[in-house]
């Protein structure tokens, strides 16, 4: 594998300063990903590569001066290689899956680059014409927002807190939109939370651009994205459950921390919840094969509210 | 690289002999069996290695009197074709690596394949500008059998794999001709047509256990000509055709009030009209409420809300 990627990587090398007669080392590294020292190894290695014969005028011949590179004679490699079946499906694929949103305020320059690209993969793009990635939006409240994040303006937001069960106006500043898991996000400087907040898009109920500049923070910072997921900040509650087959789904669809099939074929499910009155009202919601094992208030607050719900049939 | 250069500098077939006179580091005395049989796995692994990278090289013979076959790579294969993209296109293909890079450790195959393939479109002189400029940020989950997947659609190629349904807890094997790959609401499904079942299904990637593995030849089947995807993932949700009325304390239960197609403000409360497709799965979720809401009609549904806050109640508190 690793003299596999030091090949490829010699390969576009050559073609590479080509087109950039005159570059300075530490960019073209930076550009190619690898460190100084890594790229003036693989430039000692090219000086002994060249054509058969492999005199004076056969070999690849670069002036080397002031940290920068000139390549004089390219031994006939002045394209990179064609890109790989894997290489075709891995960039067409991530395209196809960013133009397939609708709505979307870069999707014009997407489908662009797509075409490009697809063009340039030749037969290699059809397999990829095999797969598709569906993004839930609507259109309109899509446009809005990552126009509004393009233009760098404040929005206005009315929107639908499915943690508190609440309708909320906002005024935030917008930072970037996110898509993650089939749905699309705006993370922004909220000014009512004084902090930055993620808000779903089709929870969006109302959306007005303000002809003003968004300017969250200097020390408003973007959230981590890690294994596509968002990490829980530390303190909020973990909660355990033991499930059987109905509500089995749950598992798939809250990140959860550990889920582990019991003797008895029901399951154990602990996760994360943004906090008590959530995860009360997420417990209520599941069918009946449901059993709270932690916190204790927890299972306290499903028995007494279902008790007071109960009250007002009787 | 010496290897590459050669083949790409020659019209002529050239045989493995004639390969090993000219080309350095594979120089041997052709005579010992031992060294020639050293050389030639070597040689063997170099051409495997660059045909994965997709160096195109091609085998044939020169004229009618060669008697072995020899090895060239066209130059028109080997180039990527002129790619001139805009700045702004060029951060979109940044955009596509980033894609697979934050997906994570479940698809770092796809993410070097798509950052080797961004190498090569700035080899052909495109400057990349900083995917951030668009203001998207996006991350797709990956499941490992994703990629496997991937390269089993590209070739037509038989795939086995252990599965386990949702409401099953034994997994069992399946056999399928993968037609496509389909990601719906953040998850990733396989389409195709399951050989020991005889119909086309889609199985969910994070439902697969263990490894994907592919089983017979290349080209093996033909996806239908009218595929389409979605439509095998049961893309469609259940009609909301019936109606229930529920009272809400005013300010709360905000989440029904958005769904619903009228309200009615009362003194103790608003009367909201929401529609629904299944009752047990509207009730549960009205059961979720609580106190803050209560059934009028239908009695169905008010009976079921009745039932589950019975459970509930009942639930053992250890």
């Amino acid at each position: 594998m690793k003299t596999n990627d030091r090949l490829s990587r010699l390969l576009v090398l050559v073609p590479y300063f080509l087109a950039r007669p005159g570059i300075a080392l530490h960019k073209a590294a930076d550009d190619l990903g690898i460190s100084e020292a890594e790229l003036a190894d693989d430039l000692q290695l090219l000086f002994v590569c060249g054509l058969p014969g492999y005199g004076p005028g056969e070999l690849i011949d670069m002036s080397l001066g002031d940290g920068t590179v000139t390549i004089t004679y390219d031994a006939g490699m002045s394209r990179p290689l064609r890109l790989s079946a894997q290489e075709a499906v891995a960039l067409v694929v991530a395209l196809r899956a960013l133009a397939e949103v609708p709505g979307l305020a870069a999707g014009d320059v997407v489908a662009r680059a797509l075409d490009k690209v697809e063009q340039a993969a030749g037969d290699l793009a059809d397999a990829a014409s095999q797969v598709s990635v569906r993004t839930q939006v609507s259109a309109a409240t899509m446009r809005v927002v990552s126009g509004a994040v393009n233009r760098q303006h404040v929005l206005e937001l009315t929107y639908y807190s499915a943690g508190r069960d609440e309708l909320t106006e906002r005024v935030v500043d917008p930072m970037r939109v996110l898509l993650r898991d089939g749905h699309s996000y705006l993370e922004a400087w909220c000014r009512t939370a004084g902090a930055v907040r993620i808000f779903r898009l089709d929870r969006i109920d109302g959306v007005v651009e303000r002809d003003e500049p968004s300017a969250p923070p200097s020390d408003a910072r973007a959230s981590e994205i890690q294994d596509g997921v968002f990490r829980p900040s530390a303190n909020t509650p973990l909660i355990e459950l033991r499930v059987g087959r109905e509500s089995r789904w749950i598992a798939d669809y809250y990140p959860c921390e550990t889920v582990r099939t019991e003797p008895d074929g029901r399951i154990y499910v602990a996760m994360y919840a943004s906090d008590l009155d959530w995860a009360r009202r997420r417990v209520m919601a599941l069918p009946d094969d449901v059993e709270v094992l932690a916190p204790v208030e927890l299972a306290q607050a499903v028995v007494a509210e279902a008790r007071a719900a109960l009250a007002a049939y009787q | 690289m010496n290897l590459v250069l050669c083949l790409l500098s020659t019209r002529r077939f050239l045989t493995a002999e004639q390969i090993a006179r000219i080309v350095p580091g594979y120089e041997h005395d052709a005579t010992d069996s031992r060294a020639h049989e050293a050389f030639q796995r070597m040689f063997e692994r170099d051409k495997a290695e660059l045909r994965e990278l997709g160096v195109p090289i091609e085998t044939g013979t020169s004229s009618v009197f060669d008697a072995e076959p020899g090895y060239r790579v066209a130059p028109g294969d080997y180039s990527l074709p002129e790619i001139s993209l805009e700045p702004d296109e060029a951060a979109a293909v940044g955009l596509a690596v980033r894609l697979w890079q934050n997906a994570g450790r479940q698809s770092a195959g796809l993410a070097l394949a798509a950052s080797r393939g961004l190498r090569k479109i700035r080899a052909a002189g495109v400057e990349i500008a900083p995917p951030h400029l668009l203001g998207i940020e996006p991350v797709i989950a990956a499941d490992p059998a994703l990629e496997p997947l991937l390269a089993a659609v590209r070739t037509r190629r038989v795939v086995r794999f252990m599965y386990a349904k949702p409401r099953e807890f034994r997994a069992q094997q399946r056999q399928i001709q993968p037609w496509g790959v389909v990601c719906m609401r953040g998850r990733w499904y396989v389409v195709g047509f399951d050989v020991m079942r005889g119909a086309a299904r889609a199985f969910r990637l994070s439902r697969i256990q263990g490894e994907v593995r592919t089983t017979g030849p290349a080209k093996a089947f033909e996806p239908p000509a009218d595929l389409d995807l979605a439509s095998h993932v049961g893309a469609t949700r259940p009609e909301r055709v019936e109606s229930a009325r529920v009272k809400a304390r005013p300010g709360v239960a905000a989440g029904l009030r958005r769904e619903a197609t009228h309200i009615e403000s009362g003194e103790d409360g608003d009367v909201l009209t929401v529609p629904f497709a299944d009752v047990r799965s509207f009730a549960s979720r009205l059961a979720s409420y609580g106190s803050a809401v209560v059934v009028l009609d239908p009695p169905e549904v008010r009976d079921a809300v009745v039932v589950r806050l019975k459970a509930l109640s009942e639930v053992p508190v250890s």
